[in-house]
């Protein structure tokens, strides 16, 4: 089977630094893949990097059979890779609708309003907030709103940066909850990167490990759970009693 | 009384001639960070492609069809300015995009200076008259001190002033071109991410300040009847004094900026000394900013995170 998306020897930076240093990695159609690593691994880099900003240096990214490396950023979401970005990039000054739409750029006007009403159905609460504007919302809120924008562009692959950072417990398990069921009930495709690695790696089929720009591990969500090494270095003490329970 | 209610129909007139200027002023900066040096001269060449064209267009038609040459001369007008417009961007301020902030400005100061000096050889340094072609009005009060004149070119240069922001304002803040604008105001990294071509909604910006600064143009050619190279530059530095003075981004702080600059300017003239009108008007403006330094409808840089 040949990958949805496939990066194969990626080095990308942000000028002088150099983040990624040669990545390889696949994400297959309808798989959830996650992406672990410390603070300041290149994850976000590399999530950038599909979207062609920053370019990649060298190697190449394939989406559906497509070289997209050099292709300018704003088409990637036309070809259906859509990006809950580092940061949530939620447009502050606009309305929770109006981001909405905006999500929905690339997509035919007659599937507005179905669409919107199945976001709504996602997360309930931004139906509440609908004439409210972006940077009134909570943290968690944003988050919502960042995934149901990229998800209006009806994509094939989700590409999601931390959704957990700095959310409660609560918000966090019903984020990744409407992940995993929209990764069952319509096989979108997910690629996820996390800090927060017990949830991640429960949730997705399989995991990379990344340190310094470089992949160092890789295997399926429970085989990295098992693991030694990443237990000592992702998981702290506390939550290793709860992975194996 | 009459005197003063002249002064303020003549006011909001020259107001809303800096108004349109001021918009293109306020939309780029809004959109690029920058303050587009050219766009008083973009005006400037609308005015003088106006009076091309009129003469043109009755040389060819006669006199007898005014209202439709007028119409004619706007079109054409709005297009040649449009034109440049798209070409400055394209050619001054694209390649620079990503270099450093400075960069662009002193490439739109250096068009500036090109688009002066292009008209000042091609067309003469001396000024070029066209006498009133709109003439007569309605007489609104006739008292002891005067009379008020609303004349057909007041009311002509107010109503095209008040369809245009209305149209503006809906093209702005309903439609998706407006849409996709504000987002690439508030962050062009995540407007591209979402499938919005950036550069495209650059260039529009452009295009939509050149046709306001064209009709800007036009009409400043029809009331004031003496346009020579020169006029771009304190227009449009007055224009991009209210752009600030409305708070620069926002599109109804230009307007109003306009306004005010326009009304200051006039009665200043009308009341005080004419020579020191400028003086005045930059005066009051530095008081304003001590007071309100974001403008009077501007947005505080400063934004949670």
């Amino acid at each position: 089977m040949s990958a949805l998306l496939s990066v194969e020897g990626v080095a990308a930076g942000y000028g002088k630094i150099t983040a990624l240093h040669g990545v390889d990695l696949q994400i297959h159609a309808g798989e959830i893949v996650t992406l672990i690593g410390a603070n300041g691994a290149g994850k976000s880099t590399l999530m950038m990097t599909i979207c062609g900003s920053p370019q990649a240096r060298s190697g190449r990214v394939v989406y559906d059979g497509r070289d997209i490396t050099r292709q300018p950023t704003h088409l990637t979401m036309r070809q259906g890779i859509a990006q809950s970005p580092e940061g949530r990039r939620i447009f502050q000054r606009m309305t929770v609708l109006e981001n909405l739409r905006l999500g929905a750029s690339v997509v035919s006007p007659e599937y507005f309003d179905a669409d919107l009403a199945r976001m709504y159905d996602l997360f309930p609460r931004l139906k509440e907030r609908e004439s409210q504007r972006g940077g009134t919302l909570s943290g968690g809120e944003q988050q919502m709103l960042a995934i149901a924008r990229a998800l209006m562009g009806r994509p094939k692959l989700l590409l999601l940066d931390e959704p957990s950072l700095g959310l409660a417990p609560l918000i966090v398990r019903h984020i990744f909850e409407v992940i995993r069921e929209l990764n069952q009930r319509e096989g979108l495709t997910v690629f996820l990167v996390e800090q927060n690695a017990f949830h991640a790696l429960k949730l997705a089929h399989r995991a990379y490990v990344m340190v310094n720009g470089r992949i160092t591990m890789s295997g399926t969500g429970q085989d990295l759970l098992n693991n030694d090494d990443v237990r000592a270095a992702y998981l702290e003490g506390g939550r290793r009693e709860t992975a194996g329970a | 009384m009459e005197y003063f209610i002249q002064q303020l129909i003549n006011g909001l007139t020259l107001g809303s001639i800096y108004g349109l200027i001021a918009i293109g002023y306020t939309m780029v900066y809004g959109i690029i960070g920058m303050i587009n040096f050219a766009h008083g001269d973009v005006f400037m060449i609308g005015s003088f492609i106006a009076l091309t064209a009129f003469l043109l267009l009755t040389s060819l038609f006669g006199p007898a069809f005014l209202p439709v040459v007028l119409v004619l001369v706007l079109i054409i007008t709005m297009l040649f300015c449009v034109a440049w417009g798209w070409s400055i961007e394209k050619i001054a301020y694209r390649p620079l995009r990503g270099s450093f902030r400075l960069a662009p400005l002193i490439t739109a100061i250096g068009i500036s200076i090109v688009l002066q000096n292009f008209v000042q050889i091609s067309q003469g340094a001396r000024v070029k008259p066209l006498p009133p072609q709109i003439q007569g009005g309605v007489t609104l009060m006739e008292g002891a001190t005067g009379v008020v004149q609303l004349s057909w070119m007041h009311m002509i240069i107010i109503a095209t002033t008040v369809v245009l922001m209305t149209g503006f304002s809906l093209l702005i803040s309903r439609t998706s071109l407006g849409r996709a604008q504000r987002a690439c105001e508030q962050d062009r990294k995540m407007a591209a991410l979402l499938g919005i071509d950036v550069d495209r909604t650059i260039s529009l910006t452009f295009v939509m300040g050149a046709a306001l600064a064209a009709v800007a143009g036009f009409m400043f050619l029809l009331r004031y009847g003496v346009i020579d190279f020169y006029i771009g530059f304190l227009a449009g530095i007055k224009a991009f004094t209210a752009a600030v003075l409305g708070g620069i981004g926002s599109l109804p702080g230009a307007m109003l900026g306009g306004l005010l600059i326009g009304l200051i300017e006039t009665f200043w003239s009308g009341y005080f000394p004419i020579e020191y009108k400028d003086v005045a008007t930059f005066s009051i403006l530095v008081v304003l900013l001590i007071f309100l330094p974001s403008g009077l409808l501007g947005k505080p840089e400063v934004e949670k995170v």
